[in-house]
């Protein structure tokens, strides 16, 4: 697959991947072994046919390889993009082994693509069954949920805090991965599903989870919120002009178009000289965007060295290609200010690597009497993220100690009919993991609303002892949809 | 309860001066849940930026939230200039924030400037919730003055200073928290909303007096729902997201240089907006001469 010059794509936002031609999508699906354990299927987290889907492209059926994609996930040309695919399904391909693993999801991308282009939508006659559904948040877990609701015959309303739908797939990811009309064809997907985005609706302050099911009607409730709340290491000088979370940053760029200031009115605020200070998926995006905003130089701090560094392998790769200066072993200890209320340097010091800590990567210590200046005018912090307090403030839905949202295997919650899934209960985690979150809590939500029709994989699995337990007896589990 | 309510139309718009306006807004649910002390951010725009804005009354029946603006940037005035009664607003999300605390017994309730607007809805549930409710208002001068007979509605005392001397006590809204405390000993709390200088001379005088005195603070922000962090404050020494673990705090532990150098964040962009959007103006208005 073609990939923009790192010297042409960081003067914009174009997308990097080019992505693939009809010939080499078809020549790279003649690569799979269609081998017979198919250990790529156990390697997604949702469970994506992948030979099958590989097998269409081989066949140029690609309409029929899209509908084998819909059977399990919802956008394929999103999730092609952003799935770390080298530790989940390419990590495990038979042919792996000895050569380059299939580009699995470059193919999905491919076919994601094509479905856009072509207009392709699983068209299936819905049966509404009366049923009213909320979900909370229209990220990758919201939306995933909604989808597999919307097709079981539910009345599904999305609600978003943004202006916009689609959350971190708005304003995280920025536009050289995942450009926002790929977000926006594949919510009008959803739309034309018959789910109504009710965007502008911050949940828990405009109405709280409990008026969901009195005054407004609804039936089951599904939490999809994230982990979006930035962590800052209380360092001295974090207060100072100039120190922004990657959070701010990104939706700055990304949903408010703080890119094209003062075409569009919210500013960006950046310097000449970044650093930013974490090395995962959201620091690449996070370095990359800065340079692509006229940062002159910009620097990668890390505490731990390269291997550890939690990035995809393409994200890195892509940012040493466009010449972001990595500062490894290197620990930020104070922000210095200008004198001006605004940033003038980063005081670090060496590490070095010692025994492995709880997390099985060896632990950085410092190097004594090795502090050193990094000239700055710009710090951004990206080392994570942490539950939003909002749900917590506002509803008795139990929180574990973290302050994310008790679930149960199931994802059902400790509110009767009301379920939780992606980020805001596990932490951060991929755009997959939350979409398979979405569906998993979609098929716990129709087993409580007495659902039985068409359903998705996880619902071979038998109903597990439960942290809190489906209340079925108040639900009337016989509520079958009629054929 | 219906969730399809949101049109974003501006009912009524009032102008208290050449810079500042009121602008009364429909949304039905957002009426419903707002309770003092809290915010919404508007986007008069698809392009607009999110700017947060203290809810200066609502009207559960009508449906309505009150807002008043100051037009000092580019968003404000183009506000000023585009919101007229029967317009719409892009988007308008909240509430926002913890809502006020309303247990104290007997309140000073202090607005400065455009800071008035977000008190009054304090002054009137105080009084509703049974307290003694005195007000103290200030403005720079007479023209300025806005809400005087809502507030008289409400406070059993009602003290307006002006900077000039123009009307009331001459002098800072400090003077008539001086006035309001040398008459009554026991008051047990200060709120104070307006400019983060104001509010901060207010801490400072009641400090040493040791009445309770809550601020509301208005940074920088963008989600307004604890994401971006850009509206961190020093509140105590520990840092606080404004959006949502306030926007009120004891006014005694709020680190109010921290605040205003922080307001100063983007001063060269919004200089930048600023300009251009003026000639713009200029330009389109040399043209429709022509």
């Amino acid at each position: 697959m073609q990939e923009r010059a790192p010297e042409e794509r960081i003067r914009g936002f174009m997308e990097v991947a080019c992505g693939y031609t009809p010939d080499e999508a078809i020549r790279e699906s003649e690569r799979c072994l269609f081998c017979p354990d198919q250990p790529c299927v156990r390697g997604c987290p949702v469970g994506i046919d992948i030979p099958g889907f590989i097998q269409l492209i081989g066949e140029k059926d690609f309409r029929g390889a899209f509908d084998v994609l819909s059977d399990t996930t919802l956008l394929p040309a999103v999730c092609g993009r952003v799935c770390p695919q080298e530790t989940q399904c390419e990590e495990v391909c038979t042919i792996g082994d000895t050569l380059e693993p299939v580009a699995i999801g470059r193919l999905e991308r491919w076919v994601g693509d094509m479905a856009i282009a072509e207009g392709w939508a699983t068209s299936q006659d819905i049966e509404p069954n009366g049923l009213k559904v909320a979900i909370v948040g229209s990220g990758p877990a919201g939306t995933a949920c909604a989808a597999d609701m919307a097709k079981a015959g539910c009345a599904v309303t999305v609600f978003e805090a943004f202006q916009q739908p689609g959350g971190v797939l708005r304003y995280g990811i920025p536009d050289f991965r995942l450009p926002n009309e790929v977000v926006d064809a594949e919510i009008a997907k959803l739309a034309r599903l018959g789910i109504t985005f009710r965007c502008n609706a911050l949940v828990g302050r405009l109405f709280t989870i409990e008026q969901l099911f009195g005054e407004m009607g609804f039936d089951a409730v599904f939490i999809g919120t994230g982990a979006g709340t930035p962590t800052f290491t209380d360092i001295p000088g974090e207060s100072l002009n100039g120190v922004v979370s990657a959070n701010e940053l990104l939706t700055r760029s990304n949903l408010m178009r703080a890119r094209d200031f003062p075409g569009h009115d919210t500013p960006l605020g950046i310097g000449k000289r970044v650093a930013v200070i974490g090395a995962g998926n959201t620091a690449m995006d996070a370095m990359r965007s800065c340079l692509r905003l006229g940062a002159e130089t910009v620097m990668c701090v890390y505490r731990r060295s390269r291997v550890e560094a939690p990035a995809r392998a393409e994200e890195l790769h892509h940012a040493e290609q466009e010449g972001i200066d990595f500062r490894w072993l290197t620990e930020p200890v104070a922000i210095l200010d200008d004198g001006k209320g605004g940033v003038r340097a980063l005081k670090v010091r060496r590490m070095e690597l010692g025994e492995p800590d709880a997390s099985g990567r060896r632990r950085p210590v410092p190097v004594p009497g090795s502090e050193t200046e990094i000239e700055c005018d710009t710090v951004v912090f990206a080392i994570g993220t942490n539950a939003n307090a909002i749900l917590g403030q506002t509803s008795r839905i139990e929180l574990d100690p973290r302050g994310y949202i008790k679930a149960d295997a199931d994802l059902a919650t400790s509110i009767d009919g009301v379920f939780a899934g992606g980020d805001i209960v596990t932490g951060a985690a991929t755009v997959i993991e939350a979409m398979g979150a979405g569906r998993k809590a979609a098929a716990s939500m129709k087993r409580y609303l007495g659902l039985t029709a068409g359903d998705a994989p996880y619902d071979s699995e038998p109903l597990d002892a439960t942290l809190f337990g489906f209340a079925s007896h108040q639900r009337g589990f016989a509520r079958v949809v009629a054929a | 309860m219906s969730v399809d309510d949101a049109t974003y139309e501006i009912v009524r718009r009032e102008d208290f001066s050449d810079v500042t306006y009121l602008l009364e807004v429909r949304v039905p649910l957002l009426a419903l849940a707002a309770q003092p002390g809290q915010f919404v951010i508007v986007m008069s725009h698809a392009e607009g930026e999110r700017i947060p804005l203290t809810i200066a009354d609502f009207d559960r029946e009508a449906g309505t939230i009150t807002l008043v603006v100051q037009a000092v940037g580019k968003t404000t005035k183009e506000m000023q200039r585009d919101l007229v009664a029967g317009s719409h607003l892009y988007a308008v999300v909240g509430p926002m924030g913890e809502p006020s605390h309303l247990d104290a017994k007997k309140v000073v309730c202090v607005g400065g400037g455009l800071g008035v607007a977000p008190v009054y809805p304090q002054a009137r549930a105080f009084k509703e919730a049974g307290a003694y409710v005195i007000g103290v208002i200030g403005f720079r001068n007479k023209d300025l003055v806005f809400w005087e007979d809502k507030f008289r509605a409400v406070c059993d005392e009602f003290i307006i200073c002006s900077d000039d001397g123009s009307v009331g006590i001459k002098g800072l809204v400090t003077k008539g928290i001086e006035q309001a405390v040398a008459e009554h000993t026991d008051i047990d709390r200060v709120i104070a909303i307006g400019p983060p200088i104001m509010m901060k001379a207010c801490a400072d005088l009641t400090r040493p007096l040791e009445i309770q005195t809550i601020v509301s603070l208005n940074p920088i922000m963008i989600d307004g729902t604890g994401m971006c962090g850009g509206c961190r404050v020093k509140v105590g020494g520990t840092t606080k997201f404004a959006c949502v673990d306030g926007p009120e705090f004891d006014g005694h532990q709020v680190d109010f240089d921290d605040l205003m150098s922080r307001l100063r964040r983007f001063r060269g962009d919004e200089q930048i907006a600023l300009e251009r959007w003026q000639r713009s103006c200029a330009a389109s208005s040399a043209t429709a001469a022509d």
